[in-house]
């Protein structure tokens, strides 16, 4: 889908806060992944366009970074750790448990939609192994018993509020506010140093 | 608070103690990461300090202290401003948030409890740099890291410490929140540029080496650590004399240091630099507490998952690089991997080898290939279906990254000289030469168990093939 009218106001602010455009990239493929739970081909080509970019560049991008996600995928995505401090305190167990537990081998969704279960490398929380993230919310030092505790919590909606849907990341978004913002200019447009600076580049250089 | 299935309010680990705190001052309070907490306890004190001061002068402090840049390499941050080239404008900062080194865990704990400490830390560097941009760039995977930075990010610039005119003063900078999307390989800083300009992450070709002299949009660039810079408020506000009171002479202050896997109590601990020992953290009282279960000690990784390994012989090393690199290994990014005497060696080399070959950009041929190739020849080792052959395949790939002598702590055991770190290597960047550090580490001291592994298939004459990647 492309971007709603609210989505693309959001869009050109994200976009005037970069010196040179194609920066937004990133952050506007978050921003369709949050809208739409995945990262559709309209949402692309939308992109590409607000970015003044070629719909294959936006493509190039996307698919280096394992977040973004080009197919549908579960409400809940649930990423456990495998790497080393996890893997030391019982990872592979957690894994195999979740597989058993929720029917599907990592890498793939239950069949209700509900849940994309991945083997995930490390987490940065490494002191509280096992650990894993729904949504890349934490959970910390996961035994089996809280794995199955989680399922059923997802699946009876208890998270619903905590939890949101696959593609949202942080729920409080940067505000710029017009009358404090610098804001950005072309780097090719800047010759000399910044106001505060120039007795010292003088000095210096 | 009890964190199993139940909500958190921010990343648990840390542990304090009765050691100097830097950037661990205000993890003491359960809403540190608030504007109205910060500024109780001397948030933006030390802003206004170096305002007080030329940005020269703010340079020259922080040279002055040595400050080592606490994201890998741990090249002193004066030192890396001074770099910037001389007339070129803009010069921009990025912050480096984008933490994924196995093992490590410090960078997400500043984020999500003492933003505002490390907005300050931006902000002076900013002035003292002469830097008219800085970009925080988080790593994609931590929603409430990113939700916190946002949330205080806002409030400064509300406040008037972000922004125009800042403080009343000449000085302003809009600071920018950036997030990834998940490459380990953008924490080398030219990926990370890389990334920000909207490109695929993966690292330049260099020369240069700096994006100091062409960086974002071709122009100087400051790439700092998030923990490097969380140390700049205590600077300014106390200033050289007692932040070098601090550890050593060549490592100075505090550092952050994550300690998991097999140990009693694993945390995260703002230890002394250069005097801390791996002995005090991984038994001390304060610290880790002793190996679980008292077993013994098998081995342990110094310093992310990148860093060759250490075993008992290297306990009393302290945590200062100049020792720490000729023994043959680096303290990277402060974070400990213990290993106690239960561990399956080749099977804990897997686990880290397959993260490299995994997070390989495919930009150098060495790691591209030879990442998938250890990983797969150990896959096929740890599965019971290796031969003695293959611990020499596993030598051979590993010397197609990383020609020459390779470090390890089982030199004196071997006989032979130690081969001090950094070594060679044929690709632009760590990830390639990370993949086979484990390798050569499980390989080099426990042999034996390799051994083991593989003579139960010595007489096949079929070679299996090598197992494709489950990933």
């Amino acid at each position: 889908m492309r971007f709603t009218d609210a989505n693309v106001l959001l869009a050109t602010d994200i976009v005037a806060r970069y010196p040179v455009k194609k920066s937004a990239l990133i952050p506007l493929l978050h921003l369709a992944q949050e809208q739409d739970g995945y990262v559709t081909n309209d949402a692309m080509a939308h992109i590409a366009e607000l970015v003044e970019v070629t719909p294959a560049e936006v493509y190039g991008t996307a698919t280096f970074y394992e977040m973004f996600k080009f197919e549908p995928v579960g409400r809940y995505v649930i990423n456990i750790c495998g790497t080393m401090s996890c893997a030391l305190l019982g990872a592979h167990e957690l894994i195999h448990h979740a597989e058993h537990t929720l029917g599907v081998r990592t890498g793939s969704t239950t069949p209700d939609g509900l849940i994309t279960v991945n083997r995930a490398e490390c987490q940065a929380a490494c002191t509280e192994a096992p650990c894993l993230q729904v949504n890349y919310r934490y959970r910390y030092r996961v035994t089996p018993q809280d794995f199955d505790q989680l399922v059923d919590d997802l699946v009876s909606g208890r998270l619903a509020g905590e939890i949101p849907q696959h593609g949202v990341l942080a729920q409080v978004r940067q505000r710029i506010p017009v009358d404090r913002a610098v804001g950005a200019v072309p780097p090719e447009s800047v010759t000399g140093p910044p106001v505060w600076y120039a007795d010292e580049s003088g000095a210096k250089s | 608070m009890t964190l199993r299935g139940t909500t958190y309010r921010h990343a648990p680990g840390f542990v304090a103690g009765d050691r100097p705190k830097v950037v661990t001052g205000r993890f003491e309070f359960d809403d540190s990461y608030t504007l109205t907490r910060a500024k109780a306890t001397g948030a933006y004190q030390g802003l206004e300090a170096a305002l007080a001061k030329t940005p020269t002068e703010v340079h020259e402090m922080v040279t002055g202290t040595t400050l080592l840049g606490r994201g890998g390499a741990g090249f002193p941050a004066g030192v890396k401003w001074g770099l910037l080239a001389k007339g070129v404008w803009p010069r921009y900062l990025v912050v480096n948030g984008d933490e994924s080194e196995p093992g490590t865990y410090k960078d997400r704990l500043l984020m999500e409890r003492d933003p505002h400490c490390l907005i300050e830390g931006v902000l002076i560097a900013c002035y003292a740099a002469g830097l008219s941009r800085c970009f925080f760039y988080i790593r994609g995977e931590m929603a409430l890291a990113q939700e916190r930075m946002a949330t205080a990010l806002n409030e400064a610039y509300v406040a008037g410490y972000i922004g125009r005119n800042i403080l009343g003063s000449n000085f302003s900078v809009d600071v920018v929140l950036h997030w990834g999307a998940g490459a380990y390989v953008v924490g080398e800083e030219t990926a990370l540029i890389e990334s920000l300009e909207g490109n695929r992450g993966m690292p330049r070709l260099k020369p240069p080496y700096f994006p100091a002299a062409i960086g974002l949009y071709g122009k100087p660039t400051v790439v700092n650590n998030v923990e490097t810079l969380a140390n700049l408020p205590w600077i300014a506000r106390n200033g050289i004399e007692a932040y070098t009171a601090i550890g050593t002479e060549t490592s100075p202050g505090t550092r952050m240091v994550a300690v998991s896997g097999h140990v009693k109590r694993p945390g995260v601990y703002e230890i002394v630099n250069g005097t801390t020992t791996f002995r005090e953290l991984l038994y001390g009282d304060d610290f880790c507490g002793g190996i679980r279960d008292d077993n013994d000690l098998k081995a342990f990784v110094p310093g992310g998952g990148s860093a060759p390994w250490f075993i008992e012989d290297q306990l009393d090393l302290p945590f200062e690089g100049k020792l720490i690199g000729p023994a043959g290994s680096m303290l990277g990014s402060g974070a400990v991997m213990v290993m106690d005497s239960t561990t399956d060696i080749p099977a804990a080399a897997l686990t880290l080898c397959r993260f490299y070959a995994h997070e390989s950009c495919g930009k150098c041929v060495p790691c591209r290939e030879g990442g998938s190739w250890l990983e797969r020849i150990l896959t096929r080792i740890v599965e019971g279906e290796g031969r003695r052959a293959d611990l020499d395949l596993l030598l051979e790939v590993g010397e197609s990254i990383c020609p020459g002598t390779f470090p390890h702590a089982a030199s004196k055991r071997l006989g032979i000289g130690s081969a001090p770190f950094p070594y060679r290597m044929t690709t632009i960047c760590f990830v390639g030469p990370s993949a086979y550090a484990p390798v050569h580490s499980a390989l080099t001291l426990f042999p034996e168990e390799f051994e083991q592994r593989v003579a139960v298939n010595d007489d096949r004459r079929v070679l299996i093939p090598l197992a494709v990647s489950s990933d």
